[in-house]
């Protein structure tokens, strides 16, 4: 039977690897996600015909409520809440690495003689203080997009704090692997609730701004977790699988933070914009135009790029945009969207809510691509993005954004700004392309707006 | 517990280490939620590890420990799973679905 067992275990991993591989092109993507999902199946199926298990019946009852509560609320949330959900998930298997280590460690602490290797034993607590901590942190990452938690939580000496924390997790861990099969349990006790408080107590200063980041770095801590469990048991697909997450997250969570212009250690240990503020007061005015000449302007242009930004998603417009943007294109008028990288909760995420609206991939692009084409624009449309267009990020070495790749949006002929208030963006800092002359604001509720366009566009 | 000689274990980590980063680092930017969420469903695989963690599990504590364990491994499987394949759906070319690419 064992042959079968690792023989499905490494079909598996060999689906994993070949399934995220497929994963790295829209044409292939879809298949990918099924390639993977056979390999977990087929694993998960063998696991069962392991010599020498017991408790089948709960196994299968845990699994099935597991199984269910993720399902439905996988398929109910809205795909502007989708990069929470995955926080979510994502802090249940770091807590599923956790939980092996403590049933390891527990198992440990009854035996006579430890059958642990000193290795085995240091990955375990590894393990189980990395998932540990990605479990409560992703749970705070969670709350905090959700909207449970406002508030960051700030004081001073906090670093101070955590590090006092992380250091007693390392001792705690230190004790534990030299104690052995000695170890109380109530000393593992008190090390699973400090890597608990310590995921907390990380996360709730950092910003909602920057919970991507935080996301992206406890999904590749949770893939190392997993894989040092895997060592521990023994489990070669469990190893693979959590080393190539874990390589391929850490490459993410670079990715994105290079993306919106932080270090990761800039992310993790300093609040943004907290002190600083803004540095400089834009001089101008805002000036305000009405939807009718907006969609004069739009119809009769021969290019028009759009920069949808999370407020579009807030307003649930994307749908009234693409349908304008339909009208348009009926009209010969070349409509591209502009998506900057850490547009929406995440790298892509804007993407996911375009599409979601029927928008074909092929007519939106990067960064890189468009910013080129922003000076033959007759019309660049802002909706509901604020930091991503805004030039002080070129021009203002004092302003917190400063370096900051932003979409050049002021360079094309003309800039309408749609936006429900005249408030700055989520780094608080003011925006220069609101009151630059080439631009006009359409004050308004995104969807609203986007309506009035469409209707208007049609009377031509 | 059968396990690996340590070494065999490094060359494991090495080896998957090098290609998750060498999988991921084509990747373009559009796909970048939808693949977080493909890798976080991937290490979904941590289910086998608590399945097994406690069909050996003795005892209440150990018993209560691991089911929690494989409640919240099944939720990140299924969970991750779900929405990724949500996501993936809904991606479409404007040429049809055979052709495109980076867009």
């Amino acid at each position: 039977m064992s042959w079968l067992i690792e023989s499905s275990y490494f079909l598996a991993a060999v689906l994993f690897i070949l399934g995220l591989q497929r994963m790295s092109s829209p044409v292939t993507a879809r298949s990918g996600i099924l390639w993977a999902g056979v390999g977990m199946i087929l694993a998960t199926i063998a696991t069962f015909a392991t010599p020498d298990l017991h408790n089948y019946g709960l196994m299968m009852l845990a699994i099935l409520i597991g199984s269910t509560i993720a399902f439905v609320s996988a398929k109910k949330v809205a795909m502007a809440d989708m990069p929470q959900m995955i926080a979510l998930y994502n802090g249940m298997g770091g807590g599923a690495a956790a939980a092996i280590a403590a049933v390891e460690l527990i198992k440990l602490s009854g035996m006579e003689h430890a059958d642990f290797g000193l290795v085995a034993l240091t990955l375990a607590v590894l393990g189980a203080i990395i998932g540990t901590v990605s479990l409560s942190g992703s749970i705070i990452a969670f709350a905090k997009l959700q909207g449970l938690i406002r508030k960051s939580l700030l004081f001073s000496g906090q670093n101070y704090v955590n590090l006092g924390i992380f250091v007693s997790i390392i001792l705690l861990g230190l004790v534990t692997i030299l104690q052995g099969s000695e170890v109380s349990l109530f000393l593992l006790l008190v090390f699973f609730v400090l890597a608990f408080a310590f995921g907390i107590m990380m996360t709730l200063p950092i910003g909602g701004a920057d919970m991507p980041v935080v996301i992206s770095l406890y999904n590749a801590l949770t893939g190392l977790a997993v894989a040092f469990e895997g060592f521990v048991l023994g489990n070669a697909a469990m190893i693979i699988a959590g080393t190539v997450v874990g390589a391929a997250g850490t490459l993410l969570t670079q990715l994105m933070a290079k993306a919106m212009n932080r270090s990761l250690t800039n992310v993790l240990f300093s609040k943004f914009g907290g002190s600083s503020g803004s540095s400089t007061e834009v001089e101008g005015d805002m000036k305000p135009i009405d939807a009718p000449d907006v969609a004069v302007m739009m119809a009769y242009a021969s290019k028009v790029i759009i920069i949808p930004g999370y407020g579009m998603a807030v307003a649930q417009a994307q749908h009234k945009i693409w349908e304008l943007t339909k009208l348009l294109q009926e009209r010969g008028v070349d409509v591209k969207f502009a998506i900057h990288p850490v547009a929406g909760r995440m790298p892509g995420h804007m993407n996911v809510l375009l599409a979601e609206a029927g928008v074909p991939y092929d007519i939106i692009a990067d960064l890189d691509e468009i910013n080129a084409e922003f000076p033959q624009a007759d019309v660049a449309l802002v909706i509901g993005a604020n930091d991503v267009v805004n030039p002080v990020a070129r021009t203002d070495p004092d302003s917190p954004i400063y370096g900051m790749p932003i979409l050049d949006a002021d360079k094309a002929k003309n800039v309408i700004v749609v936006k429900r208030g005249r408030g700055a963006g989520f780094s608080g800092v003011e925006n220069g392309l609101f009151f630059a002359d080439n631009t006009r604001m359409l004050f308004g509720d995104g969807q609203k707006m986007a309506a009035e366009l469409i209707q208007s566009v049609k009377e031509f | 517990m059968d396990g690996f000689t340590g070494f065999t274990a490094v060359y494991i980590f090495m080896l998957s280490a090098f290609t998750g980063y060498v999988v991921i680092s084509k990747v373009p930017v559009i796909l970048h939620t939808p693949l977080m969420s493909g890798s976080n469903f991937v290490h979904g695989i941590v289910l086998v590890g608590a399945m097994v963690a406690m069909g050996h599990a003795e005892g209440t504590l150990e018993l209560s420990v691991g089911f929690i364990g494989i409640v919240l491994a099944a939720g990140n499987a299924v969970g991750g799973y779900v929405v990724t394949e949500r996501m993936l759906e809904m991606f479409k070319s404007s040429q049809g679905d055979k052709r495109g690419g980076k867009a």
